[in-house]
Order: structure tokens, then sequence, then C-alpha cells
């Protein structure tokens, strides 16, 4: 019943046995213990479970792990790592925050932040595929209009992300 | 001495009234940040609730049959036997035993408890338990409740009453016919239950000691001490002699809303019995799907309004009945109708007043504590009545507020004088002005009269609204809250609540207050984990009561701690320490003293402010010890082809005292305002056969970034030095009461039709103008 299947995540092999079917959310958070990505509904309303796949945005939730075969995941957990503002990269301290996640840091895009990893994943997506500078806030609502967010009303995760396009790209 | 006073009054505010970074925002923002569905303890094994499906009936017993493929002998099977103490919820009325033994009051009644290792198996063994219930007559509506022709509480189907009176109501009324100069109006308004929506759903995990039966609880919660009371009720602890054989500990906890309040003291008895039972460790975590169907939503209500006014605009008597859908148990309903009612005259002063008001029982799942607590249903009606008695009056319906708004020396209908300064005039002011009422009202004029007309219509509206801050009556005095600090191994001052963090921003807004208090910077103060083993009893994370009660609380006792080491000469009075300096002299402190740090600890309790006098009996005193303040603008577009309403602009004006953290109090307005825009025109809960039957995120709509405008926020600031200014008065709740009556009040405006209902639904709205010949 269960397959190795083979990927990378956030830069690193991985060989997992799991069923094909198993959905690429329990996969991160339970086989390979990435719980930075979240649930929220499980039938992909909520964006929580956000992840990239190959650079594109996906509810990790309705994803089965199969798909992502030979392909390159990215997660909440990867973001630091691999972003502009990564830090030398001692084994002790943590790396910086990519500058999404200060933005939202200073912006106070994240409240509960239970919606956070998803939001973050979804602005990583939408910054890449932008053009500097033609970023506005309606392009921006748009863009995390996948991603449901119970605390904040949204203005300050709106800000967070001009904030963060007017920075360094990603 | 009078150096020193200086020197502190001076350096007041250094962190508080800035935007302090989040404290646990850069774990979140990396995923670190544990959430209880993170955690996985060794052994650990997960467990799931059977529920009745039935709404109500009599339990004769439970089959697990054996050709159902399940292998019954594995699995760990909890039911009300397995109780080893009181099998009932401990709150106000101890009705809501925690696995039903007898009848069944809801359709998600929890019937038994199973835990396995396996999720799937659990599935499909939850599925396969046969429960069999003799269906007795289920009280579906509030109408049904009403009638009192099935009585499932009570002589009456009441879970509370409330009886409110000013001054002479009947014998205003009876005036009425013979002074032309009165105006009676009346009106009926109506709001439906509401799903917090906290993002992550409920969940808990427990552990037992297998040689103690001691019990330990981790998870997502607002109130660790009422989960504490709980589990000392059902595992039979004797109270204080045995405290500390449960424990219970919050996880960060991904948004509450009120819906974390009381709720999660079953789940984490139905988890701990589990674990008792099983020798292993137990998560049990909800999905979606079974969250928004069985735990508390608000209240449904219904409000009457007889209101007199006279021809200066002057409201002479308000007669006002208040009803509240309880539910099947009491829970937090007593305390809802309480605060509703007590907002059901809304911010304005009149002269009679009279509140009638019910929770009744019906057999819906309980609602509970949401956001607002009551106060969004009372003023809803009264903020839409207001509308209807200035359109009668031939007001502005600014006109006929600011004619009766609340004064400094004005009397509530509890018969409280309003003894602080009270700018609602200049809020409303404040308000239009924002929105650019006046002009936006002549452009919306002007298009609605254009061609563009007949494809959109616009309008606008405004509530003035207030909010009690803190317990209602004797509520804190009752409580008699604690709160400590005390000094961290590193040096840092600790602060020691059972406030939780749950996205409101208390653990960094207490650590802004600490410091402040301590005068050193908020990088040497943090809140520890609310860890009952730890922390004293500092309340309920609830009634935006955090800010204002224990931060008042965590002032003092840090103040206290400064001094002590001010005394002891490791720091110097009225100098401001910098965050290493503050914990060289704390660890100096313990050292010297041959203790460790954490002996340097302080406490302070609740004392009532003098002068404060409330009867619960009838009603009457000070209901609040201050209120918060504010006018809320609303701006809609209605499509007349799809009646799709787009809210163009909004603005929040508030005067909630001191803010401690502009950034974190202009985020609960805009977020507090987005779950009332849902509440008003998006979120219904479709009821069916006494359940919620669109409990997924697929058909119950809240808002997306593209559903929203941006929120201008506004706080109002008292003149410095004057009590107001200095004095917080809690933000959480307020934002959630005066968004639905604005925004019906512009659609009106739009269109032409009274909405005296919400949700309004585009369907609502397509009928509302059919009803009237289908033109706006």
């Amino acid at each position: 019943m269960n397959n190795t299947l083979k990927f990378r995540v956030n830069g690193d092999d991985v060989e997992v046995a799991v069923p094909p079917m198993a959905r690429l959310l329990d996969v991160l958070r339970e086989t390979l213990g990435l719980t930075g990505t979240k649930e929220g509904c499980g039938e992909g309303e909520c964006g929580a479970c956000s992840v990239l796949v190959d650079g594109v945005l996906v509810n990790s939730c309705l994803v089965p792990v199969a798909q992502v075969q030979g392909g390159e995941v990215l997660t909440i957990e990867g973001v630091a790592l691999h972003g502009a503002g990564a830090g030398a990269g001692a084994a002790a301290t943590p790396p910086a925050l990519h500058p999404i996640q200060s933005a939202f840091l200073q912006c106070g895009g994240a409240q509960c932040g239970i919606c956070t990893p998803g939001m973050v994943m979804a602005t990583v997506a939408f910054l890449q595929d932008s053009q500097k500078g033609t970023v506005t806030e309606e392009s921006i609502r748009e863009a995390l209009s996948g991603n449901l967010c119970r605390c904040t009303g949204y203005v300050k995760i709106v800000d967070a992300v001009l904030a963060a396009s007017q920075g360094a790209k990603p | 001495m009078q150096v020193t006073q200086k020197a502190r009054v001076a350096r007041e505010g250094t962190e508080v009234g800035r935007d302090a970074t989040r404290k646990e925002g850069a774990a979140k923002l990396r995923g670190e940040a544990r959430y209880v569905d993170d955690v996985r303890l060794p052994n650990m094994i997960f467990g799931v609730t059977v529920r009745s499906q039935v709404p109500r009936g009599r339990l004769c017993g439970l089959t697990f049959p054996q050709d159902a493929g399940i292998p019954w002998e594995e699995f760990v099977v909890v039911t009300a036997a397995d109780i080893p103490g009181r099998n009932a919820v401990p709150l106000l009325v101890d009705d809501q035993p925690f696995l039903a033994f007898n009848i069944v009051a809801h359709r998600e009644e929890p019937l038994c408890l199973l835990a396995h290792a396996n999720r799937a198996l659990l599935e499909r063994a939850r599925d396969a338990v046969i429960a069999h219930i003799e269906p007795l007559p289920a009280v579906l509506t509030l109408d049904e409740a009403l009638s009192g022709n099935e009585i499932i509480s009570g002589s009456n189907n009441d879970l509370k009453s409330i009886l409110m009176e000013k001054g002479d109501v009947e014998g205003a009324f009876s005036k009425a016919g013979s002074d032309p100069s009165l105006t009676l109006v009346e009106g009926s308004y109506e709001t439906e239950a509401q799903e917090q929506l906290y993002i992550e759903t409920n969940g808990m995990i427990a552990s037992a000691d297998a040689s103690t039966g001691d019990v330990t609880v981790q998870g997502s919660m607002q109130c660790p001490y009422y989960i504490h009371g709980a589990l000392m009720a059902a595992f039979g602890f004797q109270p204080g002699a045995e405290d500390s054989r449960a424990r219970v500990i919050q996880c960060e906890t991904g948004g509450g809303f009120g819906g974390k309040e009381e709720y999660p003291s079953l789940l984490a008895v139905h988890a701990a019995l589990l674990a008792r039972k099983a020798g292993r460790p137990v998560k049990m975590i909800y999905d979606r799907g079974e969250d928004m169907a069985a735990t508390t939503k608000r209240h449904p209500s219904r409000t009457k309004h007889r209101t007199l006014v006279d021809g200066d605009g002057k409201l002479v008597a308000m007669d006002v009945e208040f009803w509240l859908d309880g539910g099947a148990y009491a829970t937090l309903s007593a305390v809802v109708l309480s605060r509703g009612s007590l907002h059901a005259s809304g911010p304005y002063e009149c002269p009679n007043v009279r509140i009638r008001s019910r929770a009744l029982a019906t057999s819906h799942p309980p609602h509970g504590a949401f956001r607002g607590f009551g106060a969004p249903q009372s003023l809803f009606a009264i903020e839409r009545h207001m509308d209807v008695v200035a359109k009668a009056c031939a007001l502005t319906p600014q006109e006929l507020r600011q004619r009766n708004v609340l004064r400094r020396g004005s009397t509530t209908a509890s018969g409280q004088k309003i003894k602080e300064d009270v700018a609602l005039d200049v809020l409303m002011r404040m308000a239009h002005e924002d929105i650019r009422f006046d002009e936006r009202a002549r452009e919306y004029a002007a298009h609605n009269a254009s061609p563009a007309g007949l494809r959109t219509r616009k309008g606008l509206g405004a509530a003035t609204f207030f909010h009690g801050a803190g317990f209602t009556g004797s509520g804190e005095k009752n409580l008699a809250s604690v709160a400590a600090v005390d000094i961290a191994p590193c040096g840092s001052l600790r602060i020691l609540v059972a406030s939780t963090e749950m996205g409101q921003g208390a653990h960094t807004i207490l650590a802004q207050m600490a410091a402040d208090a301590a005068d050193t910077e908020v990088d040497a103060a943090f809140v520890a984990t609310p860890d009952t083993a730890h922390v004293p009893d500092s309340g309920p994370t609830v009634a935006s009561r955090t800010t204002m009660i224990v931060g008042g609380l965590v002032e003092k006792a840090a103040r206290a701690l400064r001094a002590e080491l001010d005394a002891g000469g490791f720091l110097s009075a009225g100098t401001h320490a910098d965050a290493d300096s503050f914990r060289k002299a704390a660890l100096a402190a313990a050292a010297q003293r041959n203790v460790a740090p954490e002996a340097l600890r302080q406490e302070c309790q609740y004392v009532p402010p003098s002068g404060l006098i409330w009867d619960d009996k009838t009603y009457r005193g000070d209901a609040y010890p201050t209120f918060a303040w504010a006018c809320y603008a609303a701006a809609v577009s209605v499509d007349l082809l799809t009646y799709e309403v787009t809210v163009e602009a909004f603005s929040a004006v508030q005067d909630i005292g001191k803010v401690i953290n502009p950034l974190f109090a202009a985020g609960q307005v805009e977020g507090g305002v987005v779950q009332a825009i849902g509440y008003a025109l998006s979120e219904k809960v479709a009821w069916k056969n006494g359940v919620m039957s669109n409990a997924r995120l697929t058909n119950y709509i809240i808002p997306t970034a593209l559903d929203v405008p941006r929120i201008s926020v506004r706080f109002f600031e008292h003149p410095k030095g004057t009590p107001e200014a200095q004095t917080p008065k809690g933000i959480g709740e307020l934002p959630m009461d005066g968004v639905a009556p604005a925004l019906a009040g512009a659609l009106e405006d739009a269109l032409g039709v009274s909405f005296t209902r919400i949700p309004i639904l585009p369907e609502d709205i397509f009928q509302a103008l059919q009803a009237k010949g289908n033109t706006p």
C-alpha cells in the first residue's frame, strides 16, 4: 500500500514511504514533522495549509503526495532559509527572518498566527510572480483572497505585503 | 521625593503607547509556534466523540456492533459511567453533562468517547456505534420555545430572565394617546447565530499519571482555570487540597473570540477521561465540520422596541423586550443576557426605561460566548430602531442621536450615573468627517438618480454605541483575580497570569505595562506560559478585561518588585533601567538574599474601586466601571442585478481611553469590524433539524481580503492628564457592536427598504425589493 516517494522539501531531498494518496499536508506535518503548515478546514477553502510546489501556490490539504514525486516543495520552515534576508547560517542561531516575515512582524500582520504561515506562502508566491512597482492594494487582496484570516481584518496583512513588495524582491 | 515623582511622570509611557513588536510574532512567522495539533507526545493516541444525531430524546443504550468489522477490543471506550466525579460542566448552572447519561438535549450531545492509535479506523468506529435514543419532541425555534408547548427547561423554558426598570414606563406610555407632541414608534429586530470561526479548531491533549491518576491537559483555550475547575469536578479531586492533581497548560491558541471560553472545558475533560482510561496520552482535535456544528455560537436574538419621543426629538420612554435563544444548556446565557440587557437602550439617556429579557432553552447545541457577548444583538436592535425613530420624528439619524446621547452626569437604564467625560458627539463628527459623509451623500444621491443608479445603488449609514468595560456588575469583585510577577532565571521580569494570548496581543501588552511600571524596557519583561501549576488565577481571558483589569494588577505587582530592587540599592529609584541593567540588578538582588530569582515574587489581588455599587437582584447600579464609546460609519453599494453588497468604505472611530499599543489596538478594531461585516452580510447559520447544516467553510461564508475595504480606524484622545486619558478600557469586543446597524442603515439609505434582521444576504435584498415592487 505504501510507496516510496522522493521529492525535495525546503532544498533537502526526502524519501517517504506513505500511501500515494496521502495528503501532502499530513506527510509534511506527520511524516516529516514540519508542523508550520497548518490545517484550517481540510477542503481547500482557508489556505492555512498553503505551500509552494515547484513554485506554484497550492493547498496542501488537496494535494495527494504522489503529485509532488520528483518535485520541489517549499514550506514556511524553508522561507527564512531561502530568503534574501537569510543569515550567514551559524548553526546555533536561527536564520534572520525573510523580508516578507519581517514585514508581517513590523506591520502587525500576524495576530493569532494560525493563518500566518499560509499568508506568508501566498505572499512569497505573489511577489515572486509580480514585477516590482506593479503591486497595488487591489492586486494584493486578489492574491490573498484564498487565505482566510479571522483576526486582522486583512488591513495589516495588506500593509505587510505592500511593505515587502517595496523591499528586495525575494 | 518630589523630584522622583516628576521623573516618573516624565517618563510615563516609555513602552506604553508604543507599537511594541509582538512577543511571539517571530515564532509564528517562522511556523515554529506550537499549537496543540503540532504537539506529539510519546505513545500518544487519538480520541473522537460519538454524538447524538437526534435533537432530543432519551438515551437507552449504546451498541458496538460486532458485525461492523471494527476490532472494538483495541479501542478505549469512555461513557458517562467512567466519570469518577460529577458529570456536569461547572459553570453558572451545572446542567450540562460531560457525557449524556439519560436525556439527550441536542443533536451534537456527546454520548461516548473512543480512542485508538489509527485515526482512519477511529472514524469508521465512530460511525459504527449505534445509539438507541427514544426521540422526544424538540424545540427548534425561539417561537417554539416562547410558545411553551413543549417545556424543556424550568416552568416556561427560561434559562434566565431579567427585569430592568427606570422611572415610570407605564405612566409615560399612558400619556401617549392624549399628548399630541408625543410620537410612539415600534419595531422588532432579529439577529441570527454566528460562528466564531477561529482558524484553529478546538483541540486538547491529555495525559494521566499511571500511579496517581493526576491529569494534565494542554490545548487551545482562553480560560485555563475554567478547565482546571472542570477537571477537578469530573475527577472528583478535592478543591484546595488536591488542586495540583489537575494541571492545565495553554498551547499557542489560533483565535478564540469567545468560542474557546467555556467549550474547551468539555473537550479537555473528554481527552482526560480517555487518557486516564487508556494509560496513554490522547489527542482530540475537532475537524472543521465538528467544530462548527457542535461548539457554541453567538446567541440568536429578537428584540422588540416601543419608544416614546417628544416634539424636540428627546426620548421620553423606552420599553424593550429582548429574547435570546440559549440552546440546550445554560452555559453562559445568563451573563450574555445580562450584558445584552445592559446595552439594550443604547448609549442614550431616557427618563423612563423598562427592559424585559429572557434567555430561552431550545434544542440547539448550546450557544455561548462570542465577542460582544449579547451587546451586538441588542445594539443592532436599538441602533436600527433609532433610525426608525429618527424618520418618525423627521430628524436625521445623526440629529436624533445627538439630542439623546449619554453625557457626563447622565443616568443609564440601570441608574448608573456617568462620571466620565463622554465625547460621543465628537466621535460622531469624527466618523462623519472620516468617511466624508456629507460629500458622499451628495455623490450617492447624484449616482442613484443617474443611469448608473439603475445598475448599482449607494447609501450611507452610521451607528453610535458603547461597550461596558470588563465584567458586569459584581463580576470582578466576586472573581478577586490575582496576578503576580517574579524574576526568571535570565533576570527578566516574568509575568504570571492565567490570561491567554490568542492573537489579541495580551502577552505583548502586559509586558509593555509591566515594563513601564518597573521603569525598564519591554525586552526585560515577558509573560510566562499560562500553566495552572505556575500561574495564579487572574480570571478568564474574556470581556475585554485583560488589559484593563489584569494589566492594572500586573502594573501594581511590577511596581512593587521595582520598589524592592530600589530599596535594596540594586537600582536607583526614579532611574530608567535598560533591559540589561534591570536583569543584572534583579539577579544581584536574588544572589545577595541567597534565593532563587523566582523568590522575588510580588502578587497583587483585585480590589474593587470605591464608590461602585451594584445590585444583582434589582439590576440597578454601576453596571460597569467604565465604558468604551464609538461611532462607526459605512458606505455601501448594491448591485441591482446580483444584489451583491460592496462595502465601499468603513470608518471606525472610538474612545477606548488609554491606548497601550496603537498598532495592536487598530488590528483589534479592523479584525472586529470585518468579523462583524460577516455577521451582517454573509454569515448565515442554516439550521436543519436542530443543527447547523452548513458547517463548512464552503457554504458558511466569512469575509476574504477581497470582500472588505480598508477599514479606517481612529482613536479619540482625551486631553493629557485627564483620568479618561490614563485608563485603558478594553477594545476586544467593541468593534463587533456597531457594524451591523451601520451597514443595515446604509442599505436602507441605498434601497429605500428597511432591514430589521441580520444577516442580510443577497436573497434577502432581492425579496425585500420584490415586496416593494422591485424598485429601490
